[in-house]
């Protein structure tokens, strides 16, 4: 028998029950639009979390003072130390000695009360330059970040947090309003986006004020060249690495340090959140991936189970191909791809369905769903595999009929 | 109608095919020695043939008749290959069969066997030309060379004006004359045909019996499964089963 005849063959049989068709697919149907939407989830969720990982910055380097360990293998001096200057920062931003940097931000940081009328907020005030936004990856949500300008001339000029904003002003639309801050007088140029949180730090709650401001009329700690951190941005996570050893040498050399053991300055990576949500997704991949079996396992019985009843009611018809000269082999890829097309067919609806919801569910639940290429392709073969896989069976019974008692069935 | 004898040497047969062409028009079409077959029920063996020995040519036009519980659609199961005997030997046109296995058997039903049964066994979902077309589908002939060959079939029983109806708009007697064409369009060795009567009106019953006895004249080898004389009468010979053998003398018939 021809290739093609098998098919057309099947097919309009598939045609002649369409309802019963169709409800042997919808258990197909629902399986594939589980694993649609769950797999949609899932990358979705995994999106969300690197997204909030790259806002805190994976192509992050993180230089603090002090050594994270002195000679007795004990913790010391850890960030409290005052050996990072505005010296070092600016030498980290040459790009002949850190090639694979794209941005430096050194970050001096104070605890200071904010006033606004009646009301005061006390927030970390970071005094900084205006690479700062794309260093630490920050969006303004209204008015603008300061300008080189207004480094240079030291202006009264403030860039607050949204949370800051709010709890000073109980509203985040506030660029032009001044907030006082020890008697000084300071202008809301502009105010951040929202950020979340890292840890149990608001990134929402700080004032971030020109580095000269900072030094010149709200540093009191005498040591005006001191910086809290120095935050450097990497060309790609790739160069990562390549970066931190490129500003180790650098600092190393500037500080007259020979070995790596005496630095008086540590550099972090923000490897470890990118490993703990690694193991996130994967639990949550074995998770759903075990959802999406159970489901098209459901979906695949139920095809076994009407192609055995169809087995069983044609079995006149199967009794009629054989008595003239349908081979077993004949009969039984006849109803395998009977299967098999209920589970291409199945699969193709589910594909359908789980897309569609997929497009309007976020707008309801508020969750990322990404729809991946692959995982439609994929879903569709592994729907026609269950309809091979659960066809088998029917299959060979059907294969196996004896013509005369097939025919003799009424 | 033409009356004809058992005719091994019909010379202006109309019916010829690769698979018929090579044979010797003397040779037997069928050819039945010491034929058994034993069921086996539980315990208990039951004999339904009891050693038939049976020739038929060419153009011959044979009624096997008997009461049921003879043995006869044993009989009938055997010459059709769609069972295999216990002992003994069938050879079909040529090709011993006796010892085939369920894959070449199904292929010598194909090529050598064209049946008509009662309950007709047409498919509801094709229409009277894909119906037709069916045998030559499992033969794995290209669809324009099928078609073209089904609707002479059916044209040769009269009804190509009907090619494009499903056989639940025809009458009985007319979905018989479609599964005739059936039983035609490979060109078979022989026609066997299992009370082919047995489900229609005695108008119809005329019909059908008048297109067997035109296949006749027209050379076609007709074996015909009954237990009505008068159908088994427009035979040429009978043969009377009785108890899983052959009694009495066959008749032979002039008409």
């Amino acid at each position: 028998m021809r290739t093609a005849d098998l098919l057309s063959s099947s097919w309009s049989a598939i045609r002649s029950h369409k309802m019963r068709s169709l409800l042997t697919m919808l258990g197909i149907v629902v399986g594939i639009a589980s694993v649609v939407l769950t797999v949609g989830l899932g990358l979705g969720t995994q999106k969300d979390v690197s997204d909030q990982i790259a806002s805190l910055g994976s192509d992050l380097l993180i230089v603090s003072p002090g050594s994270s360990t002195d000679d007795s293998g004990t913790r010391g001096g850890f960030g409290s130390a005052q050996t990072l200057t505005l010296t070092d920062a600016e030498a980290l931003a040459s790009t002949v000695a850190v090639p694979d940097a794209v941005g430096v931000a050194a970050e001096k940081t104070s605890d200071l009360s904010l006033e606004y009328g009646e009301s005061n907020w006390t927030t970390t005030v970071t005094g900084t330059s205006t690479s700062w936004t794309d260093v630490r990856s920050r969006e303004l949500l209204y008015g603008d970040f300061f300008t080189e300008d207004e480094v240079t001339s030291a202006a009264d000029v403030i860039v607050l947090g949204s949370e800051t904003a709010h709890e000073l002003f109980g509203s985040t639309a506030v660029v032009g309003q001044d907030v006082v801050i020890d008697g000084d007088s300071f202008e809301v140029v502009g105010v951040l986006a929202e950020a979340g949180s890292s840890g149990d730090t608001s990134l929402d709650d700080l004032a971030v004020v020109p580095m000269t401001t900072m030094v010149e009329t709200l540093d009191d700690s005498g040591a005006s060249e001191a910086v809290q951190t120095i935050y450097l941005k990497a060309a790609s996570s790739d160069v990562l690495s390549a970066a931190s050893q490129e500003a180790q040498n650098l600092l190393l050399n500037l500080h007259g340090i020979a070995s790596v053991d005496d630095a008086d300055f540590t550099i972090d990576v923000q490897d470890s959140l990118i490993d703990a949500a690694t193991s996130v997704y994967e639990q949550l991949t074995i998770l759903l991936t075990g959802i999406a079996a159970l489901a098209l396992l459901v979906g695949g019985i139920g095809v076994m189970n009407i192609m055995l009843v169809s087995v069983t009611e044609r079995t006149r018809e199967i009794g009629l191909r054989k008595a003239l000269g349908a081979a077993p082999a004949t009969i039984r890829n006849q109803f395998l791809i009977e299967a098999m097309i209920l589970g291409l067919s199945g699969g193709a609806i589910g594909v359908v369905i789980g897309v569609g919801l997929a497009l309007a569910l976020p707008s309801v639940l508020g969750s990322t769903i990404v729809i991946s290429g692959l995982a439609l392709v994929v879903s569709v073969v592994v729907a026609v595999g269950i309809g091979a896989v659960f066809g088998v069976y029917p299959a060979a019974r059907a294969a196996r009929l004896a013509p005369i008692d097939a025919l003799r069935d009424q | 109608m033409t009356a004809r004898r058992a005719a091994p040497h019909d010379e202006d047969r109309q019916m010829t095919s690769p698979s018929t062409v090579m044979l010797d028009l003397d040779a037997p079409v069928i050819e039945l020695s010491g034929a058994r077959k034993t069921y086996l029920t539980g315990d208990i063996e039951f004999e339904a043939l009891r050693g038939i020995d049976c020739r038929i040519y060419p153009g011959e036009y044979v009624a096997i008749v008997g009461p049921s519980g003879s043995g006869k659609s044993t009989l009938m199961n055997i010459l059709g290959c769609l069972d295999v005997l216990t002992e003994g030997s069938y050879v079909l046109a040529g090709e011993d069969v006796s010892h085939m296995n369920e894959v070449s058997l199904a292929s010598a039903r194909n090529r050598r066997i064209g049946f008509v049964f009662q309950q007709f066994h047409l498919l509801p979902s094709l229409t009277a030309v894909g119906n037709v077309e069916l045998p030559l589908v499992y033969a794995g002939v290209a669809p324009g060379e099928r078609r073209e060959r089904a609707l002479a079939a059916l044209d040769r029983v009269g009804l190509a004006d009907k090619a494009r109806n499903h056989p639940g708009q025809l009458s009985g007697g007319q979905q018989q004359r479609v599964a005739i064409a059936r039983a035609l369009v490979t060109e078979p060795a022989i026609v066997l045909a299992d009370e082919p009567t047995g489900n229609l009106d005695s108008r119809s019953t005329a019909d059908v019996l008048g297109m067997l006895d035109d296949l006749h004249a027209e050379g076609s080898t007709i074996v015909l499964i009954t237990h009505e004389a008068d159908v088994a009468a427009r035979a040429q010979t009978i043969y009377n089963v009785t108890d899983g053998q052959f009694v009495g003398d066959s008749v032979g018939i002039a008409k």
